[in-house]
């Protein structure tokens, strides 16, 4: 017995992130770490709850182990329920054979029967990998008022990335007219978030339609959103404004922690109105040492900080020992560095040991060759012994 | 760790609210907030569950909203459970209950509640010891000595001076306790009784119905100190680091000591957690002009001045140019700019606007009340 919900979320978390390289080794990219204490899956899943959506599906394939530790029974989110909560839905076996979900739209199509038992009239498809803050009920609001079959949450960008993302072209009332996937030449600056509502009997059709093409994509990019423009539908562009940030790459994961360093930082993650929620141990307070140097930086549960930390997101449990210099770098939960360690332009990951005197990273200004120079990276669980060095750009997925 | 089913825990939540009237004014003893982010019922509660013991009741008598909030199901203690778990015991939770005075009727009152639970054996602990304790050893040494009652005391300075309810105890080379002594006139290193106690439901049976009917209440006094009744007391040694909070200078104290690696680290251990309810606030974000020295921060705070020596609990604000030294700041405190302050304890949402200039002395720290605006 399911008791009916006007809407259910479908939250796609198996891509791998392959882009962000050592850091998604070995957990998908919704699981990643983000600013100080959160995982990416954190604002999309707090975003479904403060929105007041508590039926939420979580679509995973790739390496789930920590997402499915860290999604648990969804009592974090408040999505432990008795009727909805949350449902991690990994590909299946059926009478008919198994299959790994081939794309978006085909992650949603093997999981219709889910989405049946609670007969929305809506269905929010979300991605796992991005930072923001929305009110999805609202876009919803947006979708009824327009009669909508598709709304698209867009975002205004600048010319420039335009060329990079899937552009919408709309008419006077925000009904979607064009649209095309990274184009060269952009006709709009309008570009997809990656946020749908659909309603879900409109996008039941489409997907089995999409199904039978066969066409090999399976994407509502490429597939699910063209056919239902060609059809016809009523698609609507919704406008969201505020921060929102595609943490895909090494570099706009880095950029969006920096941004939480901001004076007068976006993303209000101290608003009580609107917590991100997320699921941590229990640890005692952050202590912080007589000999400590904090300035700039967002700092979490369970750190023992003896050393420097400036302009820097430090997870839980970190420790920084007397004499080490953390700038500019984002350190994950559990991660001990040793003293005499500098640590510059850096993401260093979960677990790991950074040995004494070991330098990660440099600043720009410092390196010879500008082109080289990028942020260094060190993945998860892994250590750098006493006075080794990880140069800029570099990638260290195992221990040196 | 396995669980200990024979085992009953009892925390009186409300025992001593007396002794620091300040903080205890809108809260019971349990409730009252520590180290950041930890209420004083936290330490019981999460010695029982890390000792095994999952089936808990908690004994209140007034001003239990605060507590009834935070421990809500006892999930956050792994203690929302179908067999044993937490449970809430107020005043006038049971047919024969009425308001108690001491600890022996307030059993009487909820007799119904441990003569249902399933277990062989008692653990009764108070919420004014802030420490990690293992409470295995204790029952296992109650069990082999055959002693009707167990004791857990600490070795720890007491002044006559400044005490106001310590229990000391005479222990001979078997572990028995030879005499018990209430505030008596001396100073210097003893065993400081720490208000925790193992006994049979069988012996805390006979002692509470023989006290009922003879109108006695109070445990200290006419169990432990009734040299006449004859019973057979052992003495257990809690050799860890233990603060015990009598006055609210104690409780500068005990919070300051967590400054302290070694007594930090002793509290806070990896293998058995101190376990609180979670308010899931951001991580502290620290300005670029903040200078933060030997203090302890919980999540939350927003951090622009100056910060040293001090305790910070859950989103706490410091205003540019501000001192703040020697403090301890509950939640939800707003300090403004300019400031100066020094040795205060500032009660939940306390808000303190700007150029401020607050002193107290280490012994007689500053409280300013719940709430207040300054």
């Amino acid at each position: 017995m399911y008791i009916k919900k006007d809407v259910v979320a479908m939250l796609l978390a198996g891509g791998q992130g392959s882009r962000l390289y050592a850091l998604t080794h070995d957990m998908a990219k919704p699981a990643v770490p983000f600013g100080g204490k959160y995982r990416l899956i954190d604002f999309p899943l707090s975003n479904c709850t403060n929105s007041g959506i508590d039926t939420v599906g979580v679509l995973t394939q790739y390496q789930p182990l920590v997402l499915n530790d860290y999604i648990g029974n969804g009592q974090p989110w408040d999505l432990d329920k008795m009727n909805g909560g949350v449902h991690v839905l990994p590909p299946y076996e059926t009478s008919k054979g198994a299959s790994w979900y081939e794309g978006t739209a085909n992650a949603i199509y093997q999981n219709i029967s889910f989405v049946d038992r609670y007969d929305p009239e809506y269905v929010v498809v979300l991605g796992g990998d991005h930072i923001y803050k929305m009110n999805y009920s609202k876009m919803i609001a947006f979708h009824k008022a327009q009669k909508a079959d598709l709304t698209i949450a867009v975002l205004d960008v600048p010319l420039s990335e335009a060329s990079r993302m899937g552009i919408m072209t709309c008419n006077d009332e925000m009904r979607v007219t064009d649209f095309t996937e990274k184009p060269k030449e952009p006709k709009s600056t309008l570009a997809s978030m990656g946020i749908y509502v659909f309603t879900w009997s409109k996008l039941k059709k489409y997907l089995i339609e999409n199904e039978n093409a066969n066409t090999g994509s399976k994407d509502f990019g490429k597939d699910i959103i063209p056919a239902m423009l060609n059809a016809g539908e009523r698609l609507y562009a919704y406008t969201f404004e505020g921060y929102w940030k595609d943490v895909g790459t090494l570099d706009s994961l880095w950029d969006a922690n920096m941004d939480l360093l901001a004076e007068n930082e976006q993303l209000d993650l101290y608003d009580s109105e609107w917590r991100i929620y997320s699921r941590h141990e229990n640890l005692p307070p952050q202590f912080i040492g007589p000999t400590a140097k904090i300035q700039r930086s967002m700092i979490s549960e369970g750190s023992v900080i003896h050393g420097e930390s400036e302009n820097s997101v430090i997870f839980g449990g970190v420790t920084i020992e007397e004499g080490a210099e953390v700038h500019y770098s984002i350190v994950m939960p559990g991660t001990v560095i040793k003293k005499g360690a500098v640590v510059k332009y850096a993401i260093v990951g979960e677990n790991c040991v950074i040995g004494e005197n070991a330098r990660i990273g440099e600043q720009p200004e410092n390196y010879p060759n500008r082109d080289e120079w990028s942020i260094a990276v060190v993945g998860h669980n892994i250590t750098v012994g006493d006075g080794k060095t990880v140069a800029p750009k570099a990638i260290l997925s195992e221990s040196i | 760790m396995g669980t200990n089913k024979n085992i009953l825990g009892l925390v009186f939540a409300s025992i001593h609210d007396d002794t620091i009237l300040d903080l205890t004014k809108h809260r019971t003893m349990g409730s009252v907030p520590f180290g950041g982010r930890y209420r004083l019922i936290d330490f019981p509660l999460s010695n029982f569950v890390n000792s095994g013991i999952t089936q808990v009741g908690v004994i209140t008598k007034r001003n239990y909203g605060s507590l009834l909030d935070h421990i809500g199901s006892g999930r956050e203690w792994d203690l929302a459970s179908k067999k044993g778990g937490l449970h809430l015991l107020p005043p006038f939770s049971h047919t024969s209950s009425t308001i108690y005075s001491g600890r022996l009727d307030a059993l009487g009152n909820i007799w119904s509640f441990v003569e249902h639970a399933p277990c062989g054996y008692v653990v009764l602990s108070n919420c004014d010891v802030v420490t990690n304790i293992d409470f295995r050893p204790a029952i296992a040494a109650h069990i082999e000595s055959g002693a009707d009652i167990t004791a857990i005391y600490a070795k720890g300075y007491y002044d006559q001076a400044t005490s106001t309810a310590a229990t000391i105890f005479e222990v001979d080379d078997k572990g028995f306790v030879t005499d018990i002594a209430v505030d008596p006139p001396m100073t210097g290193e003893c065993n400081l009784g720490l208000d925790m106690f193992v006994m049979s439901k069988d012996f805390l049976r006979k002692i509470v119905k023989e006290s009922m009917s003879r109108n006695r209440y109070s445990l200290r006094r006419d169990i432990l100190l009734d040299r006449n009744a004859n019973y057979k007391v052992l003495g257990y040694e809690h050799k860890s680091y233990f603060s015990k909070i009598d006055s609210l200078a104690d409780y500068f104290q005990a919070n300051l000591d967590l400054l302290d690696t070694a007594k930090r680290n002793a509290l806070f251990t990896k293998s058995a957690p101190i376990y609180t309810n979670t308010k899931d606030n951001a991580p502290v974000h620290f300005g670029s002009d903040a200078i933060i020295k030997n203090s302890l921060i919980a999540d939350g705070c927003m951090i622009e001045g100056r910060v040293e020596n001090c305790v910070l609990f859950r989103g706490v604000k410091v205003g540019k140019n501000t001192i703040i030294r020697d403090s301890i700041i509950m939640q939800g405190g707003a300090i403004g700019t300019d400031g100066s302050i020094r040795n205060i304890i500032a009660d939940r949402n306390v808000n303190i606007s700007d150029d401020r200039q607050l002193t107290g002395s280490k012994g007689y720290p500053l409280f300013i009340g719940k709430g207040a605006e300054i």
